[in-house]
């Protein structure tokens, strides 16, 4: 079922209501804000431990380069230092290579080449930071150059440089070969079709550039063999374990904590080298060292996200009836193969390029190479590729309706997927949960009253200003994932919860998703309280240090919600149901004869008669008799496997004005409806739409990781990496309707990502609606005003 | 946290002081404005320096922005702030209102100051092109006493200025002239980022009896309106910000007219000399310089003949 609500823009609602206390689901003021705003959080960088020594990388100013040799003397002669380690060195204790996320191996600190410009070539640990940074140019290294591969379209050539020499016969760049789809049955349908539409894209190299860098502090205790990491990470449990695996600790005697974390969006998933030669130095050292990498550090050496270059083919009827879609993927994945996602998935969730429509066949090949820049990807709040996906189609239905010379909402309305149609299952597999398109479509036109602004637009035209309305329809696919599909390096992708109710009622609950300003420690307040009826100010929520929560895979791919949300939810009412039997020893009567009145049982038919949790509580824990054969305490744990993920979908529409003389675009209105199913905290929500309709805003105009033709990169700061700010967004205006997942036990869905996924191709569609006077049909990300007006002249290349 | 190389710190108390550190020190030594650029690149490592000579204990010396009816003078310390703050020298030369507004960011224009902007040599640097466009001097201090060196002087390449390793520059002149008008347009790809291109116009009207010329501004009573002179600055299309004489020889005597304009935006295009990079193309910024120095020039005359009418 469906539900339009009344009209919630960002402005109508921002500071409305927060001052509410909802038991349970709501609107609230974010727990942990508190002490956010008031510079109190704890952040990596602010771990100080005593005798804590400090490591600086050294890393490769070249793209491809063979090492013939590394002088460390003088680095070993300053006076504050105490340790310099080389790939030589680690490779004696079998350290100098890790595997990756995607069942590759990653260099720890190079041994034989230098693979991408940043790469970690040494490490120095001294008494403090600057000497450590010092020190780095007192190492000595010589390099042979070697041709660099920075062209994806040629790392294939016969004749391109083999980077990864080091693994195993290997004669070339390539990663591998994926496919999706019935390839036969779409060759069919295109064939057939009346009008085909192809369109090349690209989806540049971008950074998800936390406002936190990523750092490590290691601190191995000698005397009891215990180690503990505080970490920039997303998933403190996944690490533990892999460090268990590949350092050789047992896994008890590691303790991963993760404190603040100041943004995360996929760049804290990985395990970086210098997590690992934090590790190693403070074996070595037997002190706490600290690694803190500078911003510089972190855009050209940690995960990137996209580098995908699409071709793309749609086919229909003459009257809009799209019938398939077809792409082919090269993708780039820097120098080692360390993409985050489930193992089963090398292109990610890339599957779900069919979108948010009915389509009689579909096919996608994907080819992904090496190639000497920063490895990674999948980073940057893109729900494992579905970002590329949503873009490719959402980019192609435009492209499509360019060509019929229709309305691309009404190409949209045709195509779409009906509510009856759920579960949908796609032409690649996936099978959408629940959904009402068309009523998430009319919600977004309503608040940005399109016919008004095509009729605006019509008169701009007129006069010759350039004015677009881009429209994204996207479906989201969040919640990784079933066990019996999705593992990271064989961990299974379930999150646990504990939850203790102490004796006075209150509650502690423990999770094993990371927030990274998310705001867990609300959220989880609240799915609690909806289930027990204790007010979240009263549940204190605990999460990030493995010693403390029960084990699960982390937070990314928006996925805490459908995963961890529905165990939080599911131990509540395991505790509840607990409480029913006690309450029934208290009320002496039947468990059949107590109705739960959210935080207390009532007798049937004797509302008088009740006891709240709180007093059930004190009674579990109290004196006096239990029911017959019932445990004292009133504390429980699940470990919550999903059955499926969840399917998220929204209605985006972007206005831009486009500046003729210059191509500067501004993006004048943004409204975004998005359906997440149950709305735990619409605050939350509207703040993560927000974030990310920023960050698709930013994608979509301005953020490149760009290289030269020798693999310098050219975006190491935020010189020349580019953030929006609040000048180049909009008032947002969000909206949402409400369609529960069938299968999620409070029928939530992720919305983390959506805004991310969902509005990079509305702010495109914007921008080439209003070159339309110029015949423009497509042009890439970023669109800069250079790039704008090339696409004005019709000279427009490639960005990559 | 990027951190530099070790360097010694000194701070300076007298313009004379400073410059005697200079002379000590040599070029092991640099001077520290706002610092805005200059430590940005030191902790990039890009910049090293044995000693970093602090002079903002002379904004009490160099802070000022004075007037007489031939110039403008504006101390050196005087920070971007200070600057976009001063009634009186927006209403002279508006051109700095449109320049100020589009520098950085609020931080930055709280500590950064003119001299620093100047001295910095950035191609791409607003402030510089503003100096450029209203024909600024800079003058610039050593032991042996004061040298005033023009703008189209001053800047020898990117990066680099006339000042010498034992001077400082002091103060930047501003010529004033009746019926004034200068605007600043600068494309950015987003707000606080250098100039993709940017262009200023300063113009300065004077009226003939009315036919003398072919064509008359019907609200000027009884009076065409024609440039007494007229400059163009452009800033990110070369290795310096640059004026361009052709266009200022083009303009001057004539009457104002979108033609004028377009022909101004022309000779900024045919004489500039942008290179490709991350901001944008070598074509699309010489358009740029085009499409700018035709929009200046509009508000600079519009503001001129505001001017001129009240």
């Amino acid at each position: 079922m469906t539900t339009v609500a009344e009209p919630q823009t960002a402005r109508e609602t921002a500071f409305v209501d927060n001052d509410l206390h909802p038991v349970g689901h709501g609107r609230m003021l974010r727990k942990e804000d508190p002490r956010f705003v008031r510079g109190r959080g704890h952040y990596l960088d602010d771990v100080q431990l005593p005798g804590m020594l400090h490591l600086a990388i050294l890393r490769s100013p070249l793209a491809h380069a063979r090492i013939t040799s590394i002088d460390i003397t003088a680095a070993q002669a300053h006076p504050k230092v105490k340790l310099v380690v080389t790939g030589a060195m680690l490779a004696e204790k079998n350290l100098a290579w890790m595997p990756t996320l995607s069942n590759d191996v990653q260099a720890v600190l190079a041994t034989d080449k230098v693979r991408f410009q940043g790469q970690e070539v040494a490490f120095v640990v001294a008494e403090d930071r600057y000497a450590a940074r010092d020190a780095l140019e007192l190492i000595d290294v010589t390099y042979e150059e070697l041709r660099p591969v920075i062209d994806a379209r040629h790392a294939l050539d016969p004749d391109a440089p083999v980077i990864r020499d080091d693994l195993k016969d290997k004669k070339d760049n390539h990663i591998f070969d994926w496919e999706t789809g019935d390839k036969d049955a779409t060759e069919k349908v295109f064939a057939a079709a009346d009008v085909v539409v192809t369109q090349d894209m690209a989806y540049p190299r971008v950074h998800p550039a936390p406002m936190e860098t990523c750092g490590a502090v290691a601190d191995f205790d000698s005397v009891n063999g215990k180690l503990t990491l505080y970490s920039t990470t997303q998933a403190p449990h996944a690490h533990r374990t892999l460090y268990a695996i590949v350092a050789g600790l047992p896994e008890h005697k590691i303790r991963v904590i993760s404190p603040d974390i100041g943004g995360g969006f996929g760049n804290k998933v990985p395990i970086y080298p210098g997590y690992v030669c934090a590790i190693v130095a403070s074996l070595l050292t037997d002190k706490p060292v600290k690694w803190m990498e500078d911003r510089s550090e972190n855009l050209t050496s940690t995960s990137f996200a996209r580098d995908y270059v699409m071709h793309g083919e749609i086919a229909a009827t003459k009257d809009g009836k799209i019938l398939a879609i077809r792409t082919h993927v090269l993708a780039d994945h820097g120098a080692f193969n360390g993409q985050a996602a489930p193992v089963k998935y090398p292109a990610g969730f890339f599957g779900v390029f069919c979108g948010s429509y009915d389509l009689e066949a579909a096919y996608a090949h994907q080819t992904a190479v090496y190639t000497n820049k920063a490895p990674g990807g999948v980073a940057y709040a893109c729900s494992f590729r579905i970002t590329e996906a949503v873009y490719l189609v959402e980019r192609m239905v435009d492209c499509l309706a360019f060509e019929l010379g229709v309305d691309p909402v009404e190409l949209r309305r045709k195509n779409l997927l009906r509510p009856e149609q759920f579960p949908y299952t796609t032409k690649t597999g996936w099978v959408y949960d629940s959904g009402d398109y068309v009523a998430t479509l009319d919600e977004a036109l309503r608040i940005a009253g399109y016919d008004e602004l095509r009729r605006e637009q019509a008169a701009k035209r007129e006069r010759g200003e350039l004015m677009g309305i881009g429209i994204s329809t996207f479906t989201e696919a969040v919640g990784a994932g079933p066990r019996k599909d999705m593992d990271i390096l064989g961990l299974g992708m379930n999150d646990g919860c504990e939850l203790r109710i102490h004796p006075t009622g209150k509650a502690t609950v423990r999770l094993s998703v990371q927030t990274q300003g998310q705001g867990h420690e609300t959220t989880f307040a609240q799915i609690v309280g909806e289930e027990l009826g204790i007010p979240p100010a009263d549940i204190e929520v605990v999460h990030g240090d493995t010693d403390q929560t029960p084990f699960g895979l982390g937070t990314y791919g928006s996925r805490s919600t459908p995963v961890s949300g529905a165990a939080a939810a599911l131990v509540a009412r395991k505790i509840r149901d607990k409480a029913r039997i006690i309450a029934s020893g208290m009320l002496e009567v039947s468990v059949a004869d107590l109705e739960w009145d959210k935080g207390s049982f009532r007798v049937a038919g004797d509302p008088g008669k009740a006891v709240t949790i709180q007093e059930i509580a004190m009674r579990a824990h109290g004196a006096g008799d239990l029911p017959e054969g019932l445990e004292g305490g009133l504390d429980a744990e699940v470990c919550y496997n999903p059955s499926n993920l969840t399917y998220p979908n929204g209605a985006y529409i972007c206005v831009v004005d486009v500046d003729p003389g210059t191509g500067k675009v501004t993006v004048r209105r943004f409204i975004a409806v998005d359906d997440c199913g149950t709305r735990i905290n619409p605050m939350i929500i509207e703040g993560q739409v927000h974030g990310g309709l920023a960050d698709g805003i930013g994608m979509a105009l301005m953020e490149m990781i760009s290289f030269d033709e020798d693999g310098n990169c050219l975006s190491g700061s935020l010189m020349d990496y580019l953030l929006p700010t609040a000048l180049e967004v909009p008032a947002f205006e969000t909206g949402f309707t409400v369609t529960p997942s069938p299968h999620h036990p409070i029928g939530a869905k992720g919305v983390g990502e959506s805004a991310t996924v969902g509005s990079p191709p509305a702010v495109v569609n914007a921008v080439i609606d209003a070159l339309r006077p110029y015949g423009v049909r497509h042009a890439d990300m970023p669109l800069t005003p250079s790039r704008v007006w090339e696409a004005m002249q019709g000279t427009v290349q490639p960005p990559i | 946290m990027q951190v530099p190389a070790p360097f010694e710190y000194e701070r300076a108390t007298s313009v004379d002081g400073a410059i005697g550190l200079l002379e000590r020190l040599g070029d092991t030594a640099k001077l520290v404005a706002g610092g805005h650029s200059l430590l940005p690149m030191m902790k990039l490592r890009l910049a090293n320096f044995e000693y970093l000579i602090d002079i903002n204990d002379l904004h009490g010396d160099l802070g000022y922005i004075t007037f007489t009816a031939e110039e403008v003078r504006i101390g050196a310390m005087t920070r971007h702030r200070e600057i976009a703050e001063s009634a009186e020298l927006l209403a002279v030369f508006p051109i700095f209102a449109d320049a100020e507004q589009v520098i950085a960011d609020p931080v930055v224009r709280n500590r950064g100051t003119i001299g620093g902007s100047l001295c910095q040599a950035d191609p791409a640097e607003d402030l510089s092109a503003v100096c450029t466009t209203l024909g600024a001097s800079c003058v610039i201090r050593g032991s042996g006493g004061e040298r005033v060196v023009p703008m189209a002087e001053f800047h020898r390449g990117p990066y680099e200025t006339a000042v010498g390793t034992t001077e400082m520059l002091t103060e930047v002149r501003f010529p004033i002239r009746p019926y004034a008008g200068s605007a600043y347009e600068k494309v950015e790809r987003r707000a606080g980022d250098w100039a993709v291109a940017a262009a200023g116009a300063a113009v300065w009207l004077s009226s003939e009896p009315r036919g003398s010329r072919g064509r008359t501004d019907s609200e000027n009573d009884g009076h065409d309106v024609v440039l007494a002179d007229a400059r163009v600055g452009l800033a990110a299309v070369g290795p310096n910000t640059v004026e361009i004489p052709s266009i200022s020889a083009a303009l001057r005597g004539q009457t104002p007219s979108e033609e004028l304009y377009a022909r101004a935006g022309e000779l900024a295009a045919q004489n500039c000399h942008p290179v490709t990079d991350p901001r944008g193309s070598a074509d699309y910024k010489r358009h740029l310089a085009d499409e700018l120095t035709r929009r200046a020039l509009r508000r600079a005359v519009q503001r001129a003949t505001d001017q001129v009418r009240s």
